[in-house]
């Protein structure tokens, strides 16, 4: 709900602040060999245990309208997740900044023969829960409800009006958009969220990456009701949506309620390609000053489509660089030896177009020259050597062990149905996914880090007191 | 990050705003009945074991819920439960340290471990073949750890480090840390958790010492499993790994009581910053330290009726219909050691004041005390927290937190199981009276921030 969401981004602290946690994954790390293998009594048995699977069923159809459904039939739990995705992020928002985000707080606010309190109402009600929300790529329009009937068809009834027939009121509209204007001056006061816009304007340049997705306070100024319509008329189509589900109803129930979504939607046609996005020609840093105890530091670079054939070596020697919560060389390095930063990761973010590989960390003003010059040298020393054995070994270990995990709920199940979706993944994505992983060797993944990143071309970002802070 | 991380999240900041999530569930989201077979048994040794059997998906969580947290400590060493947390993975005999969380990683697993005022909890969720693994890990590091000066000296660096970026460099960390040292009055719920700054510094590998060996025992601590697992087996390895652990002594655990009608108080904060926030705080019982069950089950209620979802009372009326707000959370901790807190904080609308804003919220709080509240509003909270309780079932993790939460503070899992009966028995006079017992000033904690000029340069 949207409120709740600029809440949760507004207000957060008041739930976060006396809770604290070790690290975000445990992070602890060393070098050499995992001695306790030798020491534990158990490691024998679940070393050779079989590795369980569940089985998940996913069906795929169109409808009658050309939108892709991808649907599992799960019925331990008396409910129902649908998710709509629609090729509408903030990519599309052309030269109005922020657009596709402000649909996603306006989609609820009222239809042609609903208002904004009685939608609230009906949801509320029924006890379902509705979420819209826009990031670069993908729109998304999430119902979660009890699946007995008396609740589900009525809670679809309003999601289907809500997605097909908005009436973006221009009463709401100014109370969302001051909304907006608290959020953007929200950002401004945090330099972790001045880093991350940074980063992607200086990375993406003239690429629809490059703004933030919930635009700028003078980018929002110049955005009308009817932009929304627009922007709504063109991309709320059925040829530019994904429907997911899961939950317990019938295959026959689920093909009728997303014929029914779809049915509502106007045929149209799917957004064009994402452009690709123009590498960088030299090496960039970038500073914000800011009074802020830690430097915020970025490192990156745009590196990968969704459909690169190295998506799976990226993956996996990520997880070795800076992804995983385990033996990874950046949090070795800084948090482990050095005690610089609570956490350091890198992530390969795969989109449409080229998605950002990126090393992030906060760290005290005096130390981030020390930072990034270890950040440096560990990217710098992985392009050029990869991974050992050993560590891609525990790697694939690691992500093949814990896919159990990433499947064990509907809600997880639905993300994995909607990317599937959005990103035109093949169908049996999840049941080869064991097999890709295990073929990735060293070389793929010293050959993709290679292709991919350079690292003499890396762009820096820095918000903080600056990289010359005197030791306190 | 894991792998649905890296291919399927959107978010840049997932990790994060995951754990937000995840504690809003903890503690705002109303609990479930749940269908599936939950036993409890405990060693002779005091450790007591709870176990659900959730067979959807070949996975299970193991948790090790200690009953200590920042509301055990005292004056010059608060922070000492979250950094003994942090030091829970430095390494016993058979796992040196660096190895437990790369061990998990190997076969597999996640893991992490939080610390609040009445708990430190730790877990690892692994396929349910790794069970054997889980525990003994588990009661190694219950009996075994050490704790070592250079670690110690490297993360407690990681803590300040921690502490740097939640809440020294966040104008709203800090006004929130301000506000809870200002509503609390003699409690040790005043500091914060991850501890003042002065006591981290201060801070040494021998008091912490201290602390694991008077806190950390078998009868001291809950193990809550909850997945794709059978009991029979798992009491058999917890036997195995926990029994020979020795039961110990445990010192007198304070009781978190506050004084009764404090007297109103007010903090004025001015920090360099961007968006000026209200927070507005009330002092109230929990269920553990409210005179009756329904003193607490009424505030929960209230609670719903004010600002639970966008129907409820200060979403529609001071959001939308009066715009005088911009955005606001309200909360009530009803799961508590001791005596808790209903807060609101707030964002005013533009062309309105905190002042303006707090008296439209004291102007909605005073309308409970006298105004009627309709079946409508009531029906309304009860449809989300029964909802609620099926799907927060969706998560092994979450049912587990709730667990070994309610096992932590004294009272039982059971608890969850009652609570919508328990709700739905409240009426709107309950509601009226609770609110004109509670929200008074003698109760009322304000704080405002006011944002002063904050320098941010442009991008050189």
């Amino acid at each position: 709900m949207k409120l709740h969401t600029l809440s949760c981004c507004l207000l957060s602290f008041c739930l976060s602040a006396n809770v604290s946690y070790a690290a975000p994954e445990g992070g602890v790390v060393t070098e050499g060999p995992l001695t306790s293998l030798d020491k534990l009594e158990t490691i024998a048995a679940v070393k050779n245990a079989p590795s369980p699977r569940r089985n998940i069923a996913i069906q795929q159809w169109q409808t009658s309208n050309g939108t892709k459904v991808l649907f599992v039939h799960a019925t331990e739990l008396p409910m129902v997740d649908v998710r709509l995705l629609f090729d509408a992020g903030s990519a599309r928002d052309g030269a109005q900044f922020g657009l596709a985000s402000l649909v996603s707080q306006m989609l609820d606010e009222g239809t042609a023969t609903r208002s904004t309190n009685e939608i609230a109402a009906t949801f509320e009600n029924l006890g379902a829960s509705f979420h819209a929300a826009s990031y670069r790529d993908m729109f998304l329009v999430d119902l979660r409800v009890l699946s007995d009937s008396a609740y589900l068809d009525p809670a679809l009834e309003v999601f289907t009006d809500i997605v097909a027939h908005p009436s973006f009121p221009d009463a709401s509209f100014n109370r969302i958009f001051d909304g907006a204007q608290v959020g953007q001056q929200q950002k401004k006061q945090s330099p972790s969220a001045q880093a991350g816009i940074l980063f992607y304007q200086q990375l993406y340049g003239n690429h629809p990456y490059a703004h933030p997705p919930s635009g700028t306070a003078d980018s929002l100024k110049k955005i009308k009701t009817d932009d929304l319509r627009a922007f709504h008329q063109q991309y709320f189509v059925a040829q530019n949506a994904t429907i997911a589900m899961i939950g317990d109803m019938t295959d026959e129930r689920a093909k009728a309620i997303a014929e029914k979504i779809s049915s509502q939607l106007p045929k149209g046609q799917a957004a064009p390609k994402q452009v690709a996005v123009p590498p960088l020609i030299k090496a960039v840093h970038k500073h914000i000053a800011f009074p802020s105890q830690q430097t915020h530091i970025m490192v990156g670079q745009a590196s990968m489509r969704r459909d690169d054939k190295d998506y799976e070596a990226l993956y996996v020697g990520n997880e070795i660089l800076g992804g995983g919560g385990f033996g990874s060389i950046l949090m070795k390095e800084l948090r482990e030896k050095r005690g610089l930063t609570y956490g350091v990761y890198s992530s390969v973010v795969p989109m449409s177009a080229e998605g950002p590989f990126m090393i992030s960390l906060s760290t005290r003003s005096d130390q981030t020259q020390q930072s990034l010059d270890l950040i440096r040298s560990s990217l710098r020393d992985f392009i050029r050597n990869g991974a050992t054995e050993t560590q891609i070994a525990e790697a694939k270990d690691n992500i093949l062990g814990s896919f159990p995990l990433s499947t064990s709920s509907n809600a997880s199940i639905l993300a994995y149905l909607g990317s599937m979706g959005f990103y035109n993944l093949p169908a049996n994505y999840l049941d080869t996914f064991n097999d890709r992983i295990n073929k990735v060797t060293a070389k793929d993944i010293r050959e993709a880090f290679r292709r991919h990143l350079n690292p003499d071309k890396m762009l820096t970002v820095t918000v903080g007191q600056g990289v010359n802070v005197a030791k306190k | 990050m894991r792998y649905a991380t890296t291919s399927f999240h959107i978010s840049l900041q997932k990790a994060i705003v995951m754990r937000k999530l995840w504690l809003v569930s903890l503690l705002l989201a109303p609990l479930w009945a749940s269908a599936a077979v939950t036993n409890e048994f405990t060693l002779a040794n005091g450790l007591k074991v709870v176990v659900r059997e959730d067979h959807r998906s070949p996975v299970v969580v193991t948790q090790a819920w200690y009953k200590v947290g920042s509301a055990y400590e005292s004056i010059g060493s608060t922070g000492i439960s979250h950094a003994l947390e942090h030091m829970m993975f430095k390494g016993t005999n058979k796992v040196p340290a660096g190895e437990f969380s790369r061990l998990v990683a190997y076969f597999g697993g996640e893991d992490n471990a939080f610390t609040t005022d009445d708990y430190t909890a730790y877990y690892q969720i692994y396929s349910n073949n790794r069970l054997p693994l889980a525990i003994e890990l588990e009661a190694d590091r219950m009996a075994n750890l050490q704790l070592k000066e250079e670690d110690f000296k490297k993360e407690i660096r990681v803590v300040m480090e921690e502490r740097r970026q939640r809440t020294d460099d966040s104008p709203q960390g800090i006004a929130l840390e301000r506000f809870q040292a200002v509503a609390m009055l003699t409690t040790p719920n005043r500091n914060p958790t991850i501890g003042w700054m002065a006591d981290l510094e201060n801070m040494s590998v021998e008091e912490l010492k201290k602390w694991y060996q008077t806190w950390y025992a078998p009868n001291n601590a809950t193990l809550v499993i909850v997945g794709d697992v059978n009991t029979d087996e798992v009491r058999t390895l917890v036997e195995k790994y926990f029994a020979p652990i020795p039961a110990q002594v445990l010192p007198k655990a304070y009781n978190p009581k506050e004084l009764t009608a404090i007297g109103e108080r007010e903090v004025k904060l001015e920090l360099p910053a961007k968006v000026a926030n209200l927070y507005l705080g009330f002092n109230v019982p929990s269920l553990t330290s409210a005179k009756t069950p329904k003193e607490a089950y009424s505030l929960r209620m209230m609670l719903g009726v004010l600002d639970e979802g966008l129907s409820a009372r200060l979403e529609s009326r001071l959001i939308r219909e009066k715009r005088i707000l911009t955005a606001v959370n309200s909360a009530y901790n009803l799961f508590a050691r001791g005596d808790s807190l209903l807060t609101i904080t707030a964002v005013p609308a533009e062309g309105h004041t905190l002042e303006e804003a707090k008296a439209a919220i004291l102007a909605e709080l005073n309308s409970l005390k006298t105004d009627a509240i309709s079946d409508d509003e009531l029906k309304r909270v009860y449809a989300s927290i029964l909802a609620d309780n099926v799907f927060s079932q969706d998560s092994i993790s979450s049912q587990a937190n709730e667990i070994g939460m309610l096992e932590s503070l004294g009272l039982s899992w059971r608890i969850s199981d009652e609570l919508p009966d328990n709700l739905k028995a409240i009426t709107a006079d309950d509601i009226r009276q609770s609110a004109q017992q509670w929200l008074v000033p003698a109760n009322m904690t304000t704080l405002y921030l006011k944002p002063t000029t904050l320098n941010v340069g442009e991008a050189k």
